[in-house]
């Protein structure tokens, strides 16, 4: 038995491995994309382009106003000397944040009374928008708290003192690299997968499949096989780039983190195969990839929080395998937690890829065309 | 005269043999038109930035009369799901455990403090894990901080005690609802999608099964195949592409301040290129089954990540950027949420819509080139 699932598992190599284009597509795109990615994946801002539209002449002004230009976050592009320049320049997105001085400010400010500051936000992309109106929240209020004390004015009666764990600097690429890691190690089963058995019925080599002597249980092994070595050896690579090259802190266990990546291998690779096998042609399988994969990427978590999803949408991706791999990768990277606090993740995934894998093999055998 | 007219009987007949092929295959349907409908609403509803009912461990180790009066503030906003707890261990341990999202703690000192010239501590901690939430959780709290304070200056009949007042305007989405712009976004990612699945594997399953040089030996020339094949999906997409429109504006209620008719040519622009793609990838690919492989890697992701979709383009590295330019759904994300949200801005639409006008013609060609090369 073990000798026919090994001649299976070498046909299969064989088949994604001779065609030089396949074998490019396999082992090449995925760690140029974590590269590029890895990059590209970040909520944190760089240099907010900024136009000041400065009324007042005053010296309190120009000193708020020296803060910005000071600032690494962000980088003036233009000086206004009107109202009507404003809308042009946030119209074509060349600022994403103008700051109006009123002509009184500095005059309020010295007596004493509340000074308003303006600030108009090009809301087309709202987080970056809210990003953005953080930054410039932060620089005054230091510059209030410098104002208040240099004034001896009466200070508020308690102030925040905000600390964050487990990412202190609260880099979000800390946050998306692991995060990345696992959508690639997803698209790689796909690729892997999704079309093969398409592809044998296609060319009716399936049919002969079927009737050799092997079971369909071992065909599904000698399908599974290949998957799920490509995975680990891209997974491995994609870890090494992400803690060598883009220096994220790996906390934790290395254990948990292959038994988290053998399990979301299942479930990748059973998923893979169930559409595989319920097409019958490549173009089905192809849709069948998308439609599983691109659902189980946007809705995993990775860069919009599952608990900001509707109810209904939240119970959805109780099926998504991803959703419970991020958990793990999130929880390794940067919370450094042991087995113990990602069981809870593991065992759905387990779940999924053991029924996907067993409905798999099932219609190898009871969908014919 | 005859020529022409040939020309166009052939090339009606082209289509119509798509047509026949779209239908006798229900998934090139499904793609069209069920796949951006069930990728919208499910991604329209799903996909938020908006943090709300963030739950979050409420402590105060001595209650008074004040902590009730800050924890009220809290309790009140919509932003929060507060759970009062009764020592920092309890508390520490909800966040490690993720269910809360951060901390705030009020020492027992916090009502004597209150009467010192330095104000007291308010202790806030948040998981910083997902960093965006973090900052939004932290931009909550100093807003309920803010409201208290001024609520407690109000009371005291103080003056307020911030000098510079900071007051923002948000433009073309004045309640910040991500929707807004993440909406517009998916159209261009789940049309990217679409274009590419529609085509991708179209001329490799000619070239494979060998369909494709019978096509060559009738009198049809490759431009007609090519052209043939282009309307047909083209026509497809098009269905594809007001279904989501129509969704977007009527479901989701995002406005669309530009012209529609502005969009439905910068649409077909892209549809153009979208759809360009995928006949590349089928062509240079030769076998389906590798331009699936391409078409999973090549099209979702980078549109997912470098369209300035939810990533903002400007504060990738230069290098990065660079790359953003060969991503065809860049272009449309763009134009559709500057169309969607600003109105229309020709500064905006004219480049990108250009730069679609470019990609649709590269991709042609290239099809166009690597087809005929086949002939000899």
């Amino acid at each position: 038995m073990w000798r026919r699932i090994l001649a299976l598992v070498h046909k299969e190599f064989l088949a994604l491995l001779k065609d030089p284009k396949s074998r490019m597509v396999l082992i090449v795109p995925p760690l140029i994309q974590l590269l590029v990615f890895g990059y590209a994946a970040t909520f944190d801002l760089k240099q907010v382009p900024y136009a000041v539209y400065n009324e007042d002449g005053g010296v309190a002004a120009r000193d708020l106003l020296a803060r910005f230009s000071g600032a690494a976050s962000f980088k003036q592009v233009a000086d206004l000397h009107s109202e009507s320049e404003i809308a042009p320049l946030v119209d074509v997105r060349r600022v994403l944040v103008v700051i109006h001085i009123g002509p009184r400010f500095s005059a309020d400010l010295l007596s004493g009374r509340p000074a308003p500051l303006q600030v108009i936000a090009d809301g087309r992309n709202s987080n970056s928008a809210m990003i953005a109106l953080n930054y410039v929240r932060s620089i005054v209020d230091r510059y209030n708290d410098e104002w208040i004390a240099a004034h001896g004015l009466q200070g508020p009666p308690a102030r925040l003192e905000m600390r964050s764990w487990f990412n202190p600097n609260l880099e979000s690429r800390w946050f998306f690299i692991p995060g990345i890691i696992g959508m690639l190690t997803l698209v790689v089963t796909m690729l892997v997968t999704a079309l093969t058995v398409a592809r044998e019925r296609e060319q009716g080599t399936f049919d002969q499949l079927l009737v050799t002597p092997l079971r369909p249980g071992e065909i599904l092994i000698g399908k599974t096989v290949p998957g799920f070595a490509i995975g680990i050896v891209q997974a491995t690579l994609i870890l090494l780039v992400a803690t060598l090259w883009f220096r994220v802190p790996f906390l934790g266990s290395l254990p948990a983190f292959y038994a988290g990546l053998a399990l979301f291998l299942l479930s990748g690779v059973g998923a893979g195969l169930l559409i595989s096998a319920l097409s019958a042609t490549q173009q089905q399988g192809l849709l069948g990839a998308f439609l599983f994969m691109v659902p189980a990427v946007i809705l995993s978590g990775f860069a919009t929080p599952i608990a900001n999803m509707p109810e209904v949408v939240q119970v959805v991706t109780l099926i998504d395998p991803l959703r419970y791999f991020l958990v793990v990768l999130r929880k390794l990277f940067l919370e450094g937690a042991g087995f113990g606090l990602v069981v809870d993740q593991l065992w759905p995934m387990a779940v999924i890829g053991a029924t996907s894998l067993v409905l798999a093999g099932w219609l190898f055998r009871h969908r014919m065309y | 005269m005859t020529a022409r007219g040939g020309s166009a009987m052939r090339l009606r007949g082209l289509v119509r043999k798509e047509f026949l092929q779209i239908v006798r295959d229900p998934s090139s349907i499904a793609i069209a038109f069920l796949m951006p409908i069930f990728l919208l609403i499910l991604f329209g509803y799903g996909v938020s930035l908006d943090a709300d009912h963030v739950p979050m461990a409420l402590l105060a180790e001595a209650p008074s009369q004040d902590s009730a009066d800050f924890m009220a503030a809290l309790q009140g906003s919509h932003y929060f799901a507060p759970r009062i707890m009764n020592s920092m261990p309890e508390a520490e341990l909800a966040l490690r455990e993720g269910k809360v999202k951060g901390i705030i703690r009020l020492r027992a000192a916090f009502s004597r403090r209150m009467r010192q010239a330095d104000g007291a501590p308010i202790q806030v901690v948040v998981d910083g894990v997902d960093a965006n939430t973090a900052r939004l959780v932290m931009g909550y709290v100093e807003g309920a901080w803010g409201e208290w304070i001024a609520a407690q200056a109000a009371r005291h009949g103080q003056s307020m005690t911030v000098p510079v007042d900071l007051q923002p305007r948000i433009w073309f989405n004045s309640e910040l609802r991500s929707r807004n712009y993440l909406v517009p976004g998916l159209i261009a990612i789940i049309m990217t999608l679409i274009g590419a699945l529609l085509t991708a594997l179209v001329m490799a399953r000619e070239w494979e099964r060998g369909t494709m040089e019978a096509l060559l030996v009738t009198p049809a020339s490759m431009s007609e195949v090519l052209i043939g094949k282009l309307a047909a999906y083209f026509i497809l997409g098009t269905g594809g592409m007001l279904l989501t429109v129509g969704l977007s504006v009527w479901l989701f209620e995002v406005p669309l301040r530009g012209s529609f008719w502005l969009l439905w040519l910068c649409s077909s622009l892209f549809l153009l290129a979208a759809l360009g793609m995928g006949l590349t990838i089928s062509t240079l690919a030769r076998s389906q089954f590798v331009a699936g492989q391409i078409a999973i890697i090549a099209t979702f992701l980078p549109a997912f990540l470098l369209s300035g979709f939810i990533f903002d383009i400007g504060s990738m590295p230069p290098v990065v950027q660079l790359i953003t330019h060969v991503v065809v759904a860049r272009y449309f994300v763009a134009i559709v949420q500057t169309l969607f949200l600003a109105g229309n801005v020709w500064p905006v639409i004219l480049p990108n819509a250009m730069a679609l006008t470019a990609m649709a013609a590269i991709f042609l060609t290239i099809t166009w080139k690597k087809s005929r090369k086949r002939l000899d």
